[in-house]
């Protein structure tokens, strides 16, 4: 049985083989909180006029280190969705690069600032987000594990969707046709309970997002996002499933949106004053400090360091991001097509004589 | 040269492609041991295995999503989509993503991926077997639109297709798959992307065409013929993009340009085509720029009579061809 928050690893030793150590979990806190500071910042810079829209991932930070932890960036594939924040960090992104596309800069290592914030594709690892329309990811992610699976390779893709994306038509099918091959696919869902301003009781008729995963012919699990043991052990045993040919996993992770949808939006024109106060006892920075202390791995010192120094991070980079400037109009006709020519053809022919 | 029929070329084509990139595989519905419903892989499943072959579930977008997916982690997917008219579940994944793929990256991801997309209409389809939709494809930066009418220009542009590193959607009127023969090579060959083919050479006037409505022309270019009128006949090949240069040299040369289309002519690739005429021909010219098309009804009845009615056909095209040499 894997640890959860209520059931906590030793802070000397992992209780089974590959349970995250604490030294691992402390690291993962790390990326947790240096992921909430420039999300603030973020925040600041577009109330500021500087950033022209942001979603934030607070609340989701947890679920996010924890899936990432349990993949392998150096063959893996990771399509995200606008609220990917702390994934990007957990896989290497610098807060400058981030900041980048918030200030949509030239050096915007995703798409150059053609695109909104965390949408494009990564210069280091293969994480990619090609556009802002809800769940178009999910087939796509399918027909990425196709190829893996054609090719001999033992990668696993890892497409995020929240739950407003679970009522979309491209959902079903991507599951589906995921299920019909048996593709090395994690379906994950981080389940905030709203889409927009529309609660999952508007959005769907059942309890549980991943009982639908029956439906496909492959295991669901429910989990609670704000406890990265929990989402860690359940993502490796997806992952492990995946890599052994064993087809997907939907994992649905349960986390709190602790600020609105957007910087464009309010909620509190749809959520309760209690609902609200609520919520935040599910920050899972606050959960997560508390167990860490709790358990030794940190002392409050230390922890006070983190958030210090995380602090202090993202003020390095928003002076240097700042300054810098936006892409001119001399690269906006770049990379639309390539035509082909028997001159640039370097592809070679597996059979007859080209 | 051995002659070969539309169908047979798009065959041969998607086979010699198969061969020569261990990449490639096609998706669609009824692609595998069914051969496709105009028979298009037909033998495909057998050279290559249901791995390269792949018949998918009854669901347009994620046929089009799941190509995309391959196509960016190294595979060079053709989905077929059955027929046109059920194309638009997966405009999304076409239009909304596909085509953005390497800009909206910066160029960090290309998305080498083919769309076969038999549409068109004269083959007593009803509103949903004989729809073109190439207007919404061909208006897309990011796509590349081709609509080969003969079997030398259907085996080699599906070839280029297949072989460039963005996406193209391949229109293949279905009217044309059995009708039409015409010679081609057995060997390999590209046609590239964006040049239109002077089909009749002629010098009283232009008509600019593509797709069925091109061996319409050319009937009523012979029809004309007899009544002393010499046309010349433009074959576009590529809708997007549309050669401007050749469509101007032509117009410009002939002095009388007549358009004709199966699509409902209004925001349609002949209005574009009037554009460009308009803005680079107008003092080459000796009378309006025509177009013909059919009426604003949704494509098409399914009524015979009312089929015939709506489609053009060669006699129309030749009322308009003696109408317009008469200005």
């Amino acid at each position: 049985m894997s640890a959860t928050a209520n059931n906590p690893p030793n802070p000397t030793e992992p209780i089974s083989g590959d349970q995250l150590s604490g030294e691992r979990l402390v690291e993962l806190y790390r990326t947790m909180v240096l992921s909430r500071y420039l999300d603030e910042r973020v925040w600041l810079l577009n109330r500021q006029g500087k950033a022209a829209i942001a979603a934030s991932a607070q609340g989701h930070e947890a679920t996010q280190v924890a899936c990432i932890e349990a993949t392998d960036p150096t063959k893996d594939h990771y399509l995200i969705y606008y609220r990917q924040f702390t994934a990007m960090l957990a896989l290497g992104t610098e807060p400058e690069e981030m900041l980048r596309g918030f200030l949509a800069k030239e050096a915007d290592p995703m798409s150059a600032a053609r695109q909104f914030p965390l949408h494009g594709a990564h210069p280091r690892v293969d994480l990619f987000n090609f556009s802002n329309v809800i769940a178009t990811q999910l087939p796509q992610a399918a027909g990425v594990a196709l190829a893996d699976k054609l090719k001999g390779s033992d990668a696993v893709t890892v497409v995020y969707f929240g739950d407003g994306a679970s009522s979309q038509g491209d959902t079903h099918e991507a599951m589906n046709f995921a299920g019909v091959h048996k593709l090395p696919v994690i379906f994950f869902c981080e389940n905030n309970r709203f889409a927009i301003s529309v609660p999952v009781e508007k959005q769907m008729g059942i309890e549980s997002l991943a009982s639908r995963a029956a439906g496909y012919g492959f295991p669901g699990v429910q989990v609670d996002g704000t406890d990265v043991v929990a989402v860690n052990e359940a993502t490796k045993a997806a992952v492990a499933r995946a890599r052994a040919g064993d087809g997907p996993t939907l994992i649905e992770a349960s986390v709190e949106r602790l600020l609105p949808h957007t910087t464009d939006d309010d909620h509190t024109r749809y959520r309760t004053a209690e609902d609200i106060e609520q919520m935040s006892k599910r920050d899972p920075i606050r959960i997560q400090s508390e167990l860490l202390i709790r358990q030794g791995f940190i002392t409050e010192a230390e922890n006070e360091e983190i958030h210090a120094a995380a602090k202090r991070r993202v003020n390095v980079a928003t002076d240097t991001v700042d300054a810098e400037a936006y892409p001119g109009i001399e690269t906006m006709f770049d990379h639309l097509t390539v035509e082909y020519s028997e001159e640039n053809d370097h592809r070679e022919s597996s059979g007859g004589d080209a | 040269m051995p002659e070969k029929t539309v169908i047979e070329a798009v065959r041969e084509a998607m086979q010699a492609e198969m061969r020569r990139d261990d990449t490639m595989i096609i998706l669609g519905e009824d692609v595998g041991n069914r051969g496709g419903v105009f028979l298009a892989t037909d033998g495909l499943i057998d050279e290559f295995g249901e791995n390269r072959v792949i018949d998918t579930p009854l669901a347009e977008s994620s046929i089009c999503g799941v190509a995309l997916g391959a196509a960016v982690n190294g595979m060079r997917p053709l989905a077929e989509i059955q027929f046109a008219d059920f194309v638009w579940p997966a405009i999304n994944q076409l239009v909304g993503e596909a085509s953005k793929v390497r800009y909206g990256t910066n160029g960090v991801k290309t998305a080498p991926m083919t769309i076969r997309v038999p549409y068109g209409g004269g083959v007593r389809g009803g509103l949903y077997h004989s729809q073109s939709i190439e207007v919404l494809f061909a208006h897309t930066p990011g796509l590349s639109v081709v609509a080969p009418a003969t079997p030398y220009d259907a085996k080699g542009l599906l070839a280029t297709a297949v072989r460039t590193d963005d996406p193209v959607i391949v229109l293949e009127h279905k009217r044309t798959y059995r009708l039409v023969k015409g010679e081609v090579p057995d060997e390999e060959y590209t046609i590239p992307i964006g040049k239109a083919e002077i089909k009749r050479p002629g010098t009283d006037l232009t008509i600019i065409t593509y797709g069925l409505m091109l061996h319409y022309s050319l009937q009523a270019a012979e029809l004309a013929a007899a009544n002393g009128i010499d046309v010349e006949v433009l074959d576009l090949r590529t809708l997007r993009p549309l050669d401007a240069d050749a469509i101007a040299e032509s117009a410009s040369r002939t002095g009388k340009a007549l358009i004709v289309q199966e699509d409902t002519p209004a925001v349609s690739i002949g209005s574009e085509v009037s554009a460009i005429i308009g803005e680079r021909c107008f003092f080459d010219l000796d009378g309006p720029i025509m177009r013909l098309g059919p009426p604003e009804l949704p494509p098409m009845p399914f009524s015979p009579i009312q089929e015939a009615e709506f489609m053009p056909s060669p006699e129309k095209i030749l009322a308009a061809i003696i109408k317009l040499a008469e200005i």
